[in-house]
């Protein structure tokens, strides 16, 4: 088992024609993923040669889900039209859509966010800004590396792209059940506790890894989600420590105001809840390999 | 990019928004000149980007030019909390009768937008919420449906406005929305709207954010942005697309990732605590799927910054490739040729590390030094920063 991909994944790729998108459907393909094709309407019914097989462009997400059965989506479209190509995919209702966009308007955000849910929730959104979800040796949707680490027992949740492959790499003797980047915007679609909540029901998973990073309060309230619902043993790291009030730190969520939104806090917080908390990512891995040994 | 307040009034008034008139002025003559055409009464206001400006003395009432030329040269030059200020707003007095708070704002927790109104204006925002809560009305903003007359008048009604007030309150709000919606804000505060002793509603000071991520669709916003005291560093980091930040310390930060460079930040922090107290100088992401230029761009940023005493670079290679970093190391260094004197660490891991590691190893430039782990590589450049 494994969460929200698996072997049974079917993946098309929204902006599969642009150059991240083609860049990127060859390395899932490469990694054994199933991508059966992509979306442009300008050139819809022309196919696109992708890591040696040809694949087939269609005029929407609808066309793409009927023809090929596909039932996740990776949106690759620049920030402009984001928006656009997830209403698109939410009103497929396509059971998962990654958005690794990266500079994406937040109030568009907020638009998709909130037309998913009048929606009814069918669809899940991951990111946007965030590098996806692998499942090795399963699946791979997205743009995290599938050689840093193979299958194991480890469900790892994160914020940030670049941490998520170095924890996968600090961990890499283990090994991952799922690692799902949620990314770092203010609004996401599928947060830290919907991660946690998912772990906690797969078999596969015996223990989690959360990363999270200063701004908002989405660790705290994961907190609280562990404290009452997740009985599997779960370590963290949070970046930022050293942050300084007022500076965004790259990511557009990422910014400490006034007392809210420290390092600190999300420490106690997560401590509190019976977390282990490590200070830097490889003090958090062998934190994790204690737990893993324990099990 | 969070606005000065007389950007804030500009735009209110393109907006529709009343606001009494304001001239910003950048000396104490100008100051005078300004209230010589306001006339009157005036306020001088310091014109930062931080809050508490009144408490610290960057606020002053002057009822004749003279005193206003006297008010402004006590106001340019002051520092506000790291802020010195550099120009101030002279604006029109007014006669409050009474001082509200409205604010719409980005709501991460609910992935929504959310409105606050109360009658209790004129205090921080921070401090009405934690003296009276229950005279701050919180009422959700649909994105997709936005405040409308009746949202308007939902709000204006929840912030426990008198009734009386409805009709010219309402309006106000509605544009605030506007230019909330319009201008792809994540925070529109108005802290005071006041009510004048004439039964006027005027918003006498503003605070405005607004989404980098939307300036593409903003053309205005880029003059926004050039009003603002930048760091020089940080204006060349921006011109050459880079994510840098300037912060007050000795070791030279890159890194691709925001989450991995925070984490470098705390890494050599805890290092630097081992090493006379060395702090990280700088937070520098170049991003993920960076080529040797952006990493050369990225180099000379940090080594133009004469508080840099070691740098450290930082690197995981996911879609990044070591081996294009290392020749960006390599291609940078060959430039800036003598001028190059600061030490490098550099840990490299992931996409094409061998082929990194092996391009470093083989031009064996004197600067610098290959370390294994983000630990150790961190510790080193903390105690070369310290030598």
């Amino acid at each position: 088992m494994s969460i929200f991909l698996d072997e049974n994944s079917v993946i098309i790729v929204q902006g599969l024609t642009g150059s991240e998108g083609t860049k990127h459907a060859t390395r899932m393909l490469a990694s054994g993923a199933t991508v059966v094709g992509g979306t442009n309407p300008r050139k819809a019914g022309q196919t696109v040669e992708i890591g040696g097989r040809q694949l087939p462009i269609f005029a929407t997400v609808q066309e793409a889900m009927a023809a090929t059965g596909a039932n996740v989506s990776v949106i690759f479209v620049p920030p402009a039209f984001a928006k656009d190509a997830v209403d698109e995919a939410v009103d497929a209702e396509i059971p998962l859509a990654i958005v690794i966009t990266e500079g994406i308007p937040v109030h568009d955000s907020a638009e998709f966010w909130a037309r998913a849910k009048a929606k009814g929730g069918r669809t899940r959104i991951i990111g946007p800004n965030c590098p996806g979800i692998i499942s090795p040796s399963r699946s791979n949707a997205g743009i995290i590396p599938a050689t840093i680490t193979g299958p194991g027992p480890i469900g790892l949740v994160s914020k940030s792209g670049t941490l998520t492959y170095q924890m996968m790499f600090e961990l890499r003797d283990v090994g991952i059940s799922t690692a799902v980047g949620i990314g770092g915007d203010p609004i996401i679609g599928t947060t830290h506790i919907d991660a946690l909540a998912a772990f906690q029901e797969d078999p596969e998973t015996k223990a989690i890894v959360m990363i999270g990073e200063i701004g908002g309060d989405a660790e705290e309230r994961a907190a609280e989600f562990i404290k009452a619902n997740v009985t599997k043993p779960v370590v963290a790291y949070v970046a930022g420590f050293t942050a300084p009030e007022g500076k965004t730190m790259g990511h557009a969520g990422a910014i400490v105001s006034g007392s809210s939104g420290t390092a600190q806090a999300k420490k106690e917080a997560l401590e509190a809840a019976g977390v282990r908390v490590g200070k830097t990512p490889s003090e958090t891995a062998a934190l994790m390999r204690e737990v893993v040994q324990g099990l | 990019m969070d606005l000065f307040e007389y950007q804030a009034r500009d735009l209110f008034e393109s907006y529709g928004v009343p606001v009494l008139p304001g001239i910003i002025a950048d000396t104490p003559e100008e100051v005078r000149a300004a209230a010589e055409r306001l006339g009157g009464t005036v306020v001088v206001k310091a014109q930062v980007k931080t809050g508490g400006r009144g408490k610290a003395g960057g606020v002053k009432v002057a009822h004749s030019p003279e005193e206003a030329f006297a008010a402004a040269q006590q106001i340019l030059g002051l520092d506000i909390k790291g802020h010195v200020v550099r120009r101030v707003m002279v604006a029109a007095g007014a006669r409050i009768a009474r001082e509200f708070y409205f604010s719409v704002l980005l709501d991460r927790a609910n992935r929504t937008f959310l409105s606050l109104a109360s009658v209790e204006g004129g205090m921080e925002i921070e401090q009405l919420a934690e003296e009276k809560p229950e005279a701050l009305a919180r009422v959700e903003v649909d994105p997709l449906t936005g405040i409308d007359a009746a949202k308007a008048a939902a709000i204006v009604t929840a912030g426990g406005f008198p009734e009386e007030l409805l009709e010219k309150v309402a309006p106000v709000i509605e544009r605030l929305w506007w230019v909330f919606r319009d201008e792809d804000a994540t925070l529109v505060e108005v802290n005071p709207l006041v009510l004048t002793e004439t039964g006027e509603i005027i918003a006498l000071d503003g605070k405005i954010t607004l989404d980098d991520n939307a300036s593409f669709r903003h053309e205005n916003h880029s003059a926004l942005a050039e009003a603002g005291d930048v760091d020089p560093l940080e204006a060349k980091a921006k011109a050459s697309h880079l994510n840098y930040v300037k912060l007050d310390g000795e070791v030279g930060i890159i890194g691709n990732g925001a989450g991995l460079v925070m984490s470098t930040l705390d890494v050599v922090s805890y290092a630097g605590e081992r090493h006379g107290g060395v702090k990280p100088a700088n937070f520098l992401d170049i991003g993920g799927g960076a080529s040797a230029q952006v990493m050369a761009a990225g180099l000379d940023v940090i080594l133009g910054d004469p508080q840099v005493k070691s740098v450290f670079v930082n690197v995981f290679g996911g879609i990044t490739a070591c081996d294009e970093v290392a020749k960006g190391i390599v291609g940078a260094l060959g430039t800036l040729g003598d001028s190059a004197t600061k030490p490098l660490v550099v840990r490299l891991d992931g996409n094409n590390v061998d082929e990194g590691r092996r391009i470093l190893a083989e031009a064996a430039h004197p600067l610098v030094t290959v370390v294994d782990t983000m630990d150790a590589a961190a510790d080193k450049a903390a105690e070369l920063a310290n030598a």
